[in-house]
């Protein structure tokens, strides 16, 4: 893999750090005076997800890390791995659950998700920024609830907790912000 | 701005100065990467350098009996790119014959005061040793690899253990960024006198002190702005430092740099008394005007130059 050198740290470049592969978030030149030059770099861990601050002497090489983001399509699970497939080559990727991790709640068979591949093996999926869902359990609703005021707990298909407005009904399908997990519309079939 | 600046100057009798940007001699200072350049019209070729600071053709006017003199110019330096740096830059240089030290810090002041249209009312002056000392607990004057990495460890900036190890001047460059410098933010005006003695670069070393060095760094809202000096005329001493630096350089691998022979002339032909101070005008600006980063006062920065 190539190395990157301080001068070529821009958020988004992925680099390998303690045997982990990190992307760079924000990297900061620092040069006191007649002084020797630092690079602060704010890094994310991709396995872990975890924000770390690292200094670097100015010029000092790290390596890159094999990390690509990738567009794929749920399938479904075994029960152990979740299995996903890049549409445009049919080739498959099983994720395991560290992989999946909260993603899990929101997958829904052929979804489009952002799978992270290191070393082509998955690291993490990203759900898409909104998903369409049934819902599978609330309260009923009373005549006369409208948006205002209030509302429920509602059980998803795929086991996601969200609040909806009093009312949404059993079987409705609503479209929800994964990255809030707050519900956002009905969704007209 | 730059009218004000040259009317505070007009006002006090300094005169303008305009000298080369390229130069057939640059500095020997390792940290300091420049621009190098060719001059080809045969039979003669020669490399040239964009300057790094427009400091030692001053000092030659200074020798040649100028008096005090301003420049607002250009400086390069290269690889220094980032949110307050640009490769090539605006600096305000100015030398005051017969200053003291404390003379020219008060005229810095003076001047910020003029740009702002307001008196100052929070300056600060501070030994670099005290504010290190209060921010630290540390002596910065004397090393102590065990101490600095015990401080470092608990204090959040590991790192420093490996990158800086048993290399004191990187060390209080490291802890000074990180640990010192924020504290400078509380004042308007802060002005840190006394650097040690290792970090001169090309100050005069305290005559009652020989462990500090006779230079001030000044920050305003905690963004360093202007580094001054109590000027080193010594020549036999300069061409020390000079070959320092080179045995240095290459220690690093950095190609090792001719020394500036015309500057050394001056310096034994005898340079005056003098206080001098280099300002970064776009850092200024930026500050004055309340701007996050050095894109937002040039026109067309360097990734749009």
């Amino acid at each position: 893999m190539a190395k990157y050198s301080t001068n070529e740290f821009k958020a988004g470049l992925k680099i390998m750090l303690d045997q982990d592969p990190c992307a760079i978030i924000e990297n900061e030149f620092i040069k006191p005076g007649k002084g020797q030059a630092f690079s602060r770099v704010r890094i994310r861990n991709l396995k872990t997800g975890r924000v770390i601050e690292r200094t670097f002497k100015s010029g000092e090489s790290v390596e890159g890390a094999d990390v690509i983001d990738m567009e794929m399509q749920y399938l479904y699970n075994d029960g152990e791995f979740w299995h996903f497939m890049v549409p445009d080559t049919f080739e498959q990727y099983q994720a395991d659950s560290n992989a999946v991790a909260d993603a899990v709640k929101w997958l829904k068979d052929q979804d489009i998700c952002t799978m992270i591949l290191w070393n082509d093996a998955p690291l993490s999926v990203t759900p898409p920024n909104f998903v369409e869902l049934a819902i599978a359990e609330t309260d009923p609703g009373l005549k006369g609830d409208t948006s205002g005021g209030g509302g429920k707990p509602a059980t998803l298909e795929t086991g996601a907790v969200v609040r909806v407005p009093l009312f949404v009904q059993i079987g409705e399908m609503i479209r929800v912000d994964t990255r809030t997990g707050e519900y956002v519309s009905r969704v007209k079939e | 701005m730059l009218k004000s600046i040259r009317g505070f100057f007009e006002q006090k009798s300094v005169l303008e100065v305009e000298t080369p940007l390229l130069c057939a001699a640059t500095g020997t200072d390792p940290q300091l990467d420049f621009f190098s350049s060719f001059y080809h019209c045969a039979p003669e070729n020669k490399a040239m350098y964009l300057q790094t600071s427009p400091e030692f053709a001053m000092k030659r006017l200074l020798a040649a009996g100028s008096g005090s003199i301003f420049q607002i110019c250009k400086a390069f330096r290269n690889g220094e790119v980032g949110r307050l740096h640009n490769p090539e830059f605006s600096i305000l240089e100015w030398y005051r014959v017969d200053f003291t030290l404390d003379q020219l810090m008060d005229e810095v002041l003076e001047l910020i005061a003029e740009l702002l249209g307001t008196s100052l009312k929070d300056s600060h002056k501070v030994s670099y040793v005290d504010v290190f000392k209060e921010a630290t607990g540390l002596n910065p004057l004397v090393f102590c690899q065990t101490s600095y990495a015990e401080y470092a460890v608990n204090n959040n900036i590991k790192d420093a253990v490996s990158l800086c190890g048993n290399d004191h001047s990187m060390w209080l460059d490291f802890i000074f960024s990180y640990k010192v410098q924020p504290t400078l933010e509380r004042h308007f005006v802060a002005m840190v006198y006394g650097y040690p003695a290792i970090q001169s670069s090309l100050a005069r070393i305290n005559p009652d002190d020989s462990a500090v060095a006779d230079r001030f760094e000044v920050f305003i809202k905690g963004l360093e702005i202007g580094n001054g000096f109590f000027e080193l005329s010594d020549a036999n001493e300069q061409e020390k430092r000079f070959d320092q630096e080179n045995q240095c350089r290459q220690q690093k691998g950095l190609v090792i740099v001719q020394k500036d022979e015309k500057f050394l002339q001056a310096l034994h032909a005898g340079l005056p008394d003098c206080s001098g101070i280099a300002i970064g005008l776009d850092r200024l600006l930026m500050v004055l005007s309340n701007a996050q980063s050095l894109n937002d006062v040039i026109a067309f920065p360097f990734e749009r130059a």
